[in-house]
């Protein structure tokens, strides 16, 4: 039998189902790879025996003739911003450091009622706040991927969900799930060489998940192709009352509706995309993208999203404004970290505690969000990015007059080297051109592979979709993935 | 509008962040490299444009005024760096 | 209404100008955005749900009933409702707000424009009336107790009460007196309380006043206010503004110039001390709470709203004026709900309202009152009481009978008709009895007897209390007058 770890969900799933190897086997094929693959620093915290259980759980229902749940038998990596009951989680800060949540996020219990078991928690950027998961207080995660010039040079996995992206193309895990603000599971997608999506604003229930920029988030699922994620984000979505944003709408059978015909679709070219100093191998990855899309039905047509460029400004007010709030509860009164320095007053505590326990990325959004609410500067900043929000989200609805989807590249580059953006945050930022956008109007995109840059590193294509059209998105994904025939892959080196 | 290290020091004070004079003056540029880019956005005409309220079109659902949650207090307290005699305990407050 | 308010000063005689932010527990079983208790009392963070504890990833989800009551609230002060509303962050660290930021109102607040009237003039309060605006009611959470007297070194902190729902219901500075203050906050605690909207406990802080006071030359610009928190009594609220207003005079007398300040009021020493609040302490940098939705109400949500509305303080002393009771009554039994509905439930007995209305005003609340009871502990219930005064309606007890069959009444909880049965209590109109009575009267009493024929009409009430004694009490005294009349020629 081939390497049960280079199986899929589906595979998997089908294969527990067919009785072709067991949950079991599958659950200590993907803890050993995870145990093996330490120098990856994917994952923050292992749990075989989370996964081992739910793989039993598999077995076991087989073996009496029960119908097997959607993930039964399917281990998956957990990103350490979900909490999950009894486990220590993170969100890869040191001011959460000993915190252990009694409570299970909705998206994790979700996925634990579909069956799946976790193999751990997932490294990431400290706080979801970063982009190439550099800002993890645990240590940067490495890419398996590396460049063919033969250098060697450590790569960045793409942030914030970095773990989660490294840890499916090293195959530690067949499936992950992620979340993203502003392009946090499409950009780590599209360095790996997986496929992502993030699912409407509101699909998925953020209840349980340390939030960053409460506007923004979303979790949604990273795995190696499209169908898996269709399967993924099917368990994880679903309204949750406990969440007030969330939205109450049934959840669509997703993977049912898989069809990688594009006929009688509209795709949209948004012009504004095409961004100064874009590099010839992405402009030429969008062509070929808009080329299989042609190929698979679509009409292309070119559109114009005027405000894009404000987009980026828009969003690093926004979310280091809500976060400078969301993580105010920081403050080591009643959980986490607490630094309290012989004769401190309540205020000083807060501020040593806040400055031991917080990365640096962190304080300076705290810093960036504090200060744009601050007396005096908050309509100038905070109302007026406010507005543009609604500017963008009118673009795209203006869009949707033309076309039914639109088609973009996921990043502006390939996977860069670990510490080579680190100490220009600005450059760091601008990452997220493409992906930004979406997020501030809360649609779905998604990124999947579509070949390699000259170095022979992954690049992604990306889709957006109208408000709840999932299922657009993740058939042009699959029209896209058919064409591209994406089957490279990181050598394991570790 | 710019920050200086006097400004930088009042952000993280409101942000109770402690911060060396050393960080404060590493911060102010690089805060204001940052500001200075997103100050782009001024140049965004939106007289009339209402600022986004909800990012989907989607209503603030009322839950019933049914007591659901509670009598937690170990769940509460579990995770506490300081707890005694069932309170979360701070350094004392003189107010 | 002129307010005769003013302090007098060195440099000659000032005005007051007060406004008064009142927080308002809303009467609720649950929290604002969580699922846990409001009762008062219980064990240190046992009411504490993970959401009232701030744990990451958690969140808020609003409670209908909250909402509803402030909607209800805001219709009982005729105020415009906002049917778009929403909430906003209001951020600062203390260890009593885990979160590090309250859920409140600042940009669109629930509730408008509103106001309500009041009267300095307790005889007749159709008289000196004066209306004071509302600016605002919004929603908002409560904050978590710090205890600081149970360790030498830690303050403890306790989350029960964190997210309780309260009302911040924000005056216009309308209030020119300490007694206007009072005034408008007894009104207010009426209205909150007819409404059901809060239970109006000052003593479990179920409602407190934040006093604004600035002080000027009568007619002139305003001067610079501070805010006294916090203050828990009527009684304090009108301390603070005669102490606050009095200090301010002094300081701008000696030269010296008012700091917009937060203070506290210590009514041990019945004076008000600065708070010394962080210089960055007012930076709040509310923001639109990205957690929550807007708060957009229905026409049906509204109309619902406005059915539930009782009739309020001001409508019912209208209604029992037109029934021919005093003004002063009709304040008196309107000032509290709980008397108002029991004297309405009198009424809905049948009972005459004038009638009604002074034996209530007299006789129950001066029984209550030696009892040591409120009226929804009345010994009495208003079934019994409206038999009692059926029974003096139709002549069976004189008013002396009738204070009698009530004590008995207190004492042992019986009805009247019952009482007046056993005890031989009915009054007689008898007039053969009562004759014979009254000539034995006059032949026991010959020298008064002569006196009264020489001129001495005033031994007339002699004689009717010497019959009445001998009839024990039960002699209708209209019946008794006439009779002796008749027998002095
Ligand atoms: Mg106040
Ligand atoms: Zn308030």
């Amino acid at each position: 039998m081939s390497d049960l770890t280079d199986l899929g969900v589906a595979a998997i799933r089908d294969g527990v189902r067919e009785g072709d190897f067991s949950a079991r086997d599958v659950a200590v094929a993907f803890s050993a790879k995870v145990s093996a693959a330490k120098i990856l620093n994917a994952f923050l915290v292992e749990t075989p025996e989370h996964a081992l259980a739910a793989a039993d759980a598999a077995d076991a229902a087989r073996a009496s003739g029960e119908t097997l749940a959607p993930l039964a038998g399917v281990p998956i990596g957990m990103k350490d911003l979900f909490c999950t009951k009894g486990v220590a989680a993170t969100a890869a800060s040191h001011i959460l450091e000993g915190f252990t949540p009694q409570y299970e996020s909705t998206v994790s219990g979700n996925l634990w009622k579909a069956g799946a078991g976790m193999l751990g928690k997932l490294n990431m950027d400290q706080f979801a706040m970063g982009s190439s998961n550099e800002t993890s207080a645990f240590g940067n995660v490495i890419s398996p991927w590396r460049r063919s010039d033969g250098g060697n040079a450590p790569l960045a996995p793409g942030g914030s969900s970095g773990g989660s992206s490294a840890a499916i193309a090293a195959r530690l895990c067949p499936a992950a799930t992620g979340t993203d603000t502003g392009g946090s599971i499409r950009q780590p997608a599209s360095f790996t060489g997986i496929s992502g999506i993030k699912p409407t604003y509101g699909r998925c229930s953020r209840w349980g998940v340390v939030a960053f920029a409460s506007s923004l988030d979303q979790a949604g699922p990273m795995a190696r192709d499209v169908r898996d994620c269709a399967i993924m984000l099917e368990a994880m979505a679903g309204f949750d009352p406990k969440d007030s944003t969330s939205l109450d709408l049934p959840v669509p059978a997703w993977e049912q509706g898989l069809n990688a015909s594009l006929k009688g679709k509209r795709i949209g070219i948004p012009r504004e995309y095409r961004v100064d100093n874009m590099p010839a191998e992405i402009e030429a990855l969008w062509q070929q993208g808009i080329a299989w899309a042609k190929d698979a039905g679509a009409e292309i047509v070119e559109v114009s999203l005027p405000h894009t460029k404000y987009a980026l400004p828009a969003y690093y007010i926004i979310a280091p404004a809500e976060a400078s709030s969301n993580l105010a509860r920081y403050d080591g009164v009643r959980y986490g970290l607490r630094d309290l320095p012989e004769g401190a007053n309540l205020q000083e505590m807060y501020a040593v505690t806040r400055a031991a326990g917080f990365g640096d990325e962190v304080k300076r959004r705290i810093m960036i969000g504090t200060y744009v609410l601050s007396a005096g500067f908050y309509d100038a900043y905070f109302t007026q990015a406010s507005k543009v929000r609604t500017l963008i989200a009118r673009d795209f609805e203006q869009a949707w007059d033309s076309c039914d989807l639109l088609l973009t590249p996921t990043a502006p580059s390939a996977a860069f080297a670990l510490g080579e953006k680190s100490a220009d945050p600005l450059a760091m930022y601008l990452n997220d051109v493409f992906t930004v956008p979406s997020s501030l109007a809360g649609l779905p995109a998604m990124s999947v592979p579509g070949g390699l840059d000259k170095d022979g590193l992954p690049l992604g294509l990306q889709i957006i979709g109208r408000p709840l059209d999932e299922q657009g998105v993740l058939n042009a994904g699959l029209a896209i993935e058919e064409r591209a025939g994406f089957t490279a892959r990181a050598e394991a080196w570790w | 509008m710019s920050v200086d290290t006097a400004t930088v020091k009042k952000v993280a004070s409101l942000a109770r962040i402690a911060i060396s004079d050393a960080d404060a003056e590493r911060l102010v540029p690089e805060l204001n490299n940052i500001l200075g880019w997103i100050e782009q956005l001024g140049e965004v005409d939106t007289t009339g444009v209402a600022p986004m309220t909800a990012v989907i079109p989607n209503h603030l659902r009322l839950r019933d005024d049914v007591v659901t949650d509670g009598n937690v207090r170990d769940a509460v307290l579990a995770n506490a760096p300081v707890a005694e005699h069932g309170f979360f305990a701070v350094p004392k407050v003189i107010e | 209404m002129v307010s005769e308010y003013r302090i007098h000063g060195a440099t000659g005689e000032w005005e007051v100008v007060i406004g008064l932010e009142v927080h308002a527990q809303i009467t609720s079983n649950a929290k604002l955005f969580s699922g846990a208790a409001t009762a008062f009392g219980a064990e240190p963070n046992t009411q504490v749900s993970l959401v009232d504890a701030a744990m990451p990833g958690m969140l808020p989800v609003p409670n209908r009933e909250c909402i509803r009551q402030a909607v209800r609230t805001g219709m009982a002060i005729d105020a415009q409702i906002n049917k778009w509303s929403r909430f906003d962050r209001k951020n600062y660290f203390y260890a009593d707000l885990p979160q590090g930021y309250q859920i409140s109102q600042l940009y669109h607040p629930l509730v408008g424009e509103g106001r309500l009237m009041i009267s300095l003039d307790d005889k007749n309060p159709d008289e000196n009336t004066k209306e004071i605006g509302v600016e605002r009611i919004h929603v908002e959470q409560d904050a978590g107790k710090l205890m600081h007297d149970q360790h030498p070194t830690q303050s403890y902190v306790d989350l029960n009460r964190s997210g309780v729902a309260l009302m911040e219901i924000v005056s216009r500075p309308d209030m020119r007196s300490p007694a206007e203050a009072g005034a408008y906050l007894r009104k207010l605690r009426a209205i909150l309380r007819y409404v059901g909207s809060c239970d109006g406990n000052m003593e479990e802080g179920s409602m407190r006043a934040d006093v604004n006071v600035s002080v000027r030359k009568p007619g002139g610009e305003l001067g610079t206010r501070t805010e006294t928190k916090n203050v828990n009594s009527v009684r304090f609220v009108m301390a603070v503004v005669e102490q606050e207003a009095r200090r301010q005079v002094d300081v701008l007398e000696e030269g010296g110039r008012i700091v917009q300040e937060t203070r506290l009021y210590d009514p041990d020493k019945n004076v008000t001390r600065s708070m010394r609040s962080k210089e960055d302490a007012h930076d709040y940098r509310y923001f639109p709470d990205p957690d929550l939705l807007p708060l957009e109400l229905d026409d049906a949500f509204l109309e619902a709203c406005r059915a539930s509305l009782p009739e309020l303080p001001d409508a019912k002393r209208a209604r029992y004026e037109a029934l021919g009771i005093t003004a002063y009554n009709a304040a008196v039994l309107t000032a509290e709900v709980e008397a108002a509905r029991w004297f309405d439930a009198l009424l809905d007995l049948g009972a005459k309202p004038v009638a009604a209305a002074n034996w209530v005003t007299s006789e129950l609340f001066g029984a209550l009152n030696r009892l040591g009871k409120g009226i929804e502990d009345s010994p009495v219930m208003p079934g019994q009481a409206a038999e009692l005064l059926a029974l003096v309606a139709d002549g069976t007890l004189s008013g002396t009978l009738a204070k009698q069959v009530f004590e008995i009444m207190l004492e042992t909880g019986d009805a009247p008709g019952k009482i007046v049965a056993e005890r031989g209590l009915k009054q007689t109109s008898d007039t053969g009895a009562i004759e014979e009575v009254i000539a034995g009267v006059l032949a026991a009493n010959p020298n008064q007897l002569e006196q009264f024929r020489g001129g001495k009409e005033a031994l007339f009430g002699f004689f009717v209390g010497q019959t009445m004694k001998a009839m024990g009490g039960k002699a209708n005294p209209a019946v008794v007058n006439e009779l002796l009349r008749k027998a002095l020629g």
